[in-house]
């Protein structure tokens, strides 16, 4: 007869000193585990509600600037640093770290309209509305021997004055150009006192335009005339338009992703399209209650923030219709710029109380140094919540925000009066003959036209 | 060489159905385009990691499972356990043993989930804690009444006895914590680990669920079929089974008042219940000398075996164990199809009646309680060789039980997941017709209307106008209020059904009278 029985010595199964882990032994067999889901569902109700617990994303505010602040610029060698303009022509350096200014750059007489910094990081571009650009020099060593200075302010490297204001810059990512937008879009070197070239295309002003992360020598702009435009710098002329019921504020490229873009637009939405096709939306984003002033994308690609003037910042995901997150203060009003962190972790918004504030991109993210396991149940809380989200207990509890009153309100108009067109629509097909209305989608539904 | 090959890869497909547990969702109806993309993507990490979880098994698991295989012309059935003692280590053979204690009645038994403490009940009032490890006996205590059940329940610090008058819970130092006085005379008890709650069946039929943790009672149903001392958990769904007088098997849980089950399984009174830990498996033994599996997916028989049992258990692998009197029979299923057979057998010594079986979890082992004691004896193949320490850790410290119990106490499952089929929680109901409101449902709702515009608060108001004639005024005016819609629809279905009524008649004419029914104008 042949026999075997289990027997487990001790030694192989215990620590042999105390200085050891414990050992830890595994087996995934289901059998031994009864009623997987439903402790699985249970450990999605506790995430989500840990999750809301632990939600504090406001980091804390810069104070500083006597005016709104208009415009800020990330330098892309430096995580810490994040450069704001105001109207009253005040540039500053800030730490974002401890949050406080490391250096001034006077000199701008109005509004400054746009700010972008050099992809070595070495020159700071702004522009304002007294017609002139202005190019300051941010490098290290610079910035260092600045500290000898009695009131912590820089000299400008040059000042190149022009026709008319100018309404924003943008630097090129791998280039020595950089474009202002105004009464037309300028292409300028950084030693030359005028601009190489210019592009001119339609009677009105140009208010924002972003450089291609991809493709050095494409940039698209947005004007009043509620066009998006596209420029191809090696072609001398423009290369595509497409003009939309309202107007976009700003345009903002995916870093993954470079022929998308998505553009925060004056009717309370955002579109992002493929710069290939631009005949119909990618996607439309949805959720503000009052025009969207300024968009970013995550250095991810996957997610984006927009600001707007019903004074919450949103985050969106990249192909997500609604927000995913809202971040509003009592104190912050109308928000003007917004900028995703290079890190992916933190977002910071620039408003019309003249304070920028750092928000946590996660809210509920633990920050500093995370220890492996730690991390591991993170991810795991995080998992199951997500396979559970869509259960009426979990979905009520992951949903959940709480909005400011008028925000809530405006919503709820919104929605009323969305749905009462709807229903309109749907009682016109229902009395006509069919086909005769054909309902365009609504990723169609905001463009007039594609040109040429 | 290939036939080979092909043996393994049917094996290793095996243990991935097993890892998969179920099917892959059908994504072919699906018209979101977006949606459909991530579910494949999704499915297609499941596939990956239900062949990783197979590859782990096959390499990686530490230990492997006990056997007997008999060689020749001798069969398993007739080896008895001094001949496997011979054959097997000193540390193994320490587990056959005999204690005798005439004394104190017959004993029950009870092991730990990690099979490493085990308590023991002696009729007359003899309670004990022994470390199975060790052999040691960590704490006795003589409580002096009959004792006639006793349960661990989440770790060794706590077990329950269910003694004379009321159940107690005690410390593992035998202190006294809690008196239940709620269960009365308990005659069974069971603890569903998952739930933390503590059911008990007393001598006038009544069920009951207690919260262990917070010391609510969820649920007391009066089971209406009389005493019965047949009480099991399955481990599967956590479902309580209780066996009749009558014959049938009622499955129970906490949040209905019926039973969700009843099933005649056995002419005469039901004598013992067993579960499978893979919950499909019911083993029941009647007083006419029948054992009956059962599966529960379809509440069929598969098998009717001719044995004697006073009392059943199943094992972690799978094996059955069926004692009457002072023989103990083992069965179980060689090829895996549910056919069950005599696999060992053991006889003790005359006079001593068995009274309870019961398999230690993890190990080789069956314990068996008797008139005159406990005893074990080794039963190759029953347990499982590889434990996973985040479910039952036989080499727990004490450090490691604090972290379990925390943790066990955060995945506490409320008692609303205990459900027949419980792969069920997380999925989406199919979409029903809307079926209209039964009257009884109207009337709940009704009523619920009512509750809550009797609750409403009225604010107090001064200078008098907050008389309490006003106030029942208003409250009679808001359950008016709660009242209208509900009263509404009744006169409306009143109509539609008058009207109703009205049109049949003419449709029921016969047919040679159609002719001379009144035509309504279209």
């Amino acid at each position: 007869m042949k026999v075997k029985v289990i027997s487990r010595s001790t030694d192989e199964f215990t620590r042999e000193r105390s200085q050891d882990l414990q050992r830890v032994f595994r087996n995934f067999d289901p059998s031994l585990r009864s009623q997987e889901k439903a402790v699985e569902y249970v450990r999605a109700l506790n995430a989500a509600k840990l999750d809301k617990i632990f939600a504090r994303p406001f980091i804390g505010a810069m104070d500083g600037h006597r005016d709104s602040i208009k415009c800020m610029a990330k330098n892309p060698n430096h995580l810490k640093a994040i450069f704001s303009g105001s109207d009253d022509g005040d540039i500053r350096l800030w730490d974002i770290a401890s949050r406080r200014t490391v250096c001034q750059f006077p000199g701008h007489q109005g509004a400054v309209q746009g700010l972008t910094v050099s992809t070595d990081g070495g020159i700071l571009v702004s522009c304002g509305s007294d017609c002139s650009v202005r190019l300051w020099n941010v490098s290290d060593a610079n910035l260092a021997d600045s500290d000898n200075l009695y009131d912590n302010s820089a000299k400008p490297q040059a000042v190149y004055v022009w026709k008319n204001a100018f309404r924003a810059v943008d630097h090129q990512w791998d280039g020595d150009l950089f474009a202002t937008a105004g009464a037309q879009v300028d292409i300028w070197n950084h030693n030359r006192s005028q601009p190489v070239n210019t592009f001119d295309w339609g009677a009105d002003t140009t208010i924002s335009i972003r450089f291609n992360p991809g493709e050095p020598n494409i940039l698209a702009t947005s004007a009043n005339d509620r066009s998006i435009t596209l420029y191809d710098l090696r072609m001398s002329s423009p290369a595509r338009k497409v003009i939309m019921r309202t107007k976009c504020n700003s345009i903002a490229w995916n870093p993954m992703e470079p022929m998308n873009f998505t553009a925060a637009n004056e009717d309370c939405n955002c579109y992002s399209y493929d710069a290939r096709k631009l005949e119909e939306a990618k996607c439309v984003h949805k959720d503000h209650v009052s025009a969207v002033m300024d968009i970013d994308f995550s250095p991810t690609g996957r997610e984006f923030v927009t600001g707007s003037y019903d004074r919450t910042v949103r985050i969106f995901q990249y192909n997500g219709g609604h927000s995913r997150e809202i971040y509003h203060t009592k104190r912050m009003q109308r928000v003007f710029c917004v900028k995703y962190s290079c890190d992916a972790s933190y977002v910071i918004s620039g408003s019309d109380d003249t304070n920028l504030r750092l928000w946590k991109a996660k809210a509920s993210e633990q920050l500093g140094v995370v220890l492996p396991r730690e991390r591991k149940k993170h991810e795991y809380l995080e998992a199951v919540k997500n396979r559970y989200k869509h259960l009426p207990e979990v979905k009520r509890i992951v949903r959940h925000r709480h909005l400011p009153r008028p925000v809530y309100k405006a919503a709820n108009l919104r929605r009323t009066m969305i749905e009462a067109e709807r229903r309109k629509e749907q009682r016109r097909k229902a009395h006509s003959a069919p086909g005769s209305i054909v309902t365009e989608p609504v990723r169609k539904r905001r463009i007039i036209k594609e040109v040429e | 060489m290939g036939a080979k090959k092909e043996k393994n890869d049917d094996e290793m497909d095996e243990k991935v159905k097993k890892y998969l547990r179920g099917e892959a969702a059908n994504l072919e109806g699906l018209k979101d385009k977006k949606l459909k993309g991530q579910l494949a993507v999704r499915e297609d990490l499941y596939g990956k990691s239900a062949k990783t979880a197979a590859k782990i098994e096959k390499w990686l698991l530490p230990s492997e499972g006990g056997y007997l295989e008999a060689e020749g012309i001798e069969k398993t059935w007739r080896i008895k356990q001094e001949s496997i003692a011979r054959e097997v280590d000193i540390l193994s053979s320490r587990n056959q043993y005999d204690i005798v204690l005439p004394e104190l009645g017959p004993y029950t038994l009870d092991f730990t989930s990690n099979g490493r403490y085990m308590a023991a009940a002696g009729r007359k009032g003899h309670l004990a804690i022994v470390d199975m490890k060790t052999l040691n006996l960590i704490k006795e205590i003589q409580v002096r009444e009959t004792v006639r059940d006793v349960a661990y329940l989440h770790n060794e610090l706590f077990f329950a006895a269910a003694q004379k008058k009321y159940t107690y819970i005690y410390n593992r130092d035998g202190t006294e914590l809690h008196c239940l006085k709620e269960h009365g005379p308990v005659l069974r008890l069971q603890f569903l680990k998952n739930h933390f709650l503590l059911a008990s069946i007393n001598k006038f039929g009544q069920l009951r669920y207690q919260d262990v943790t917070m010391g609510e009672m969820i649920g007391n149903f009066r089971t209406g079929l009389g005493r019965t001392d047949v009480m099991q958990v399955n481990p599967f769904n956590g479902v309580v089974a209780l066996g009749h007088s009558s014959g049938t098997v009622t499955m129970w849980k906490p949040t209905t008042s019926v039973p969700l089950v009843k099933m005649l399984c056995h002419p005469g009174p039901v004598s013992s219940l067993a579960f499978h830990p893979n919950g499909h498996l019911m083993a029941t033994s009647g007083r006419e000398n029948k054992i009956k599996i059962w599966d529960l997916r379809k509440f069929e028989v598969i098998q009717t075996l001719p044995c004697h049992a006073k009392t059943l258990n199943f094992s972690q692998k799978g094996l059955l164990a069926a004692g009457t009197g002072s023989f103990i029979q083992i069965l179980a299923d060689f090829s895996g199809s549910q056919n069950y057979s005599s696999y060992m057998t053991h006889s003790m010594a005359k006079g001593y009646q068995v009274g309870k079986v019961l398999f230690r979890p993890y190990e080789d082992i069956l314990g068996i309680g008797h008139s005159m004691g406990w005893s074990s004896i080794l039963i190759p193949g029953s347990g499982e060789p590889n434990f996973d320490s985040w479910v039952a850790n036989p080499f727990e410290t004490s450090k490691q039980r604090q972290e379990k119990e925390v943790h066990s106490l955060l995945d506490k499952l409320p008692p609303e997941t205990i459900m027949l089929d419980p792969t069920k929680v997380g999925t989406v109901r199919a979409p029903q017709k809307k079926e209209k409101p039964v009257k009884k449902e109207i009337e709940t709702e009704m009523e619920a209307a009512i509750e809550t515009a009797k609750d409403t608060k009225f604010k107090k108001k001064t200078k008098g106008r907050s008389k309490p004639s006003k106030i029942a005024k208003k409250r009679r005016e808001m359950i008016d209020r709660a009242k209208r819609p509900f009263l509404e629809q009744q006169t409306q279905e009143h109509e539609t059904s008058r009207k109703k009524q009205k049109t049949n008649p003419e449709t029921e004419m016969p047919k040679s009278l159609q002719r001379f029914v009144r035509q309504k104008a279209t």
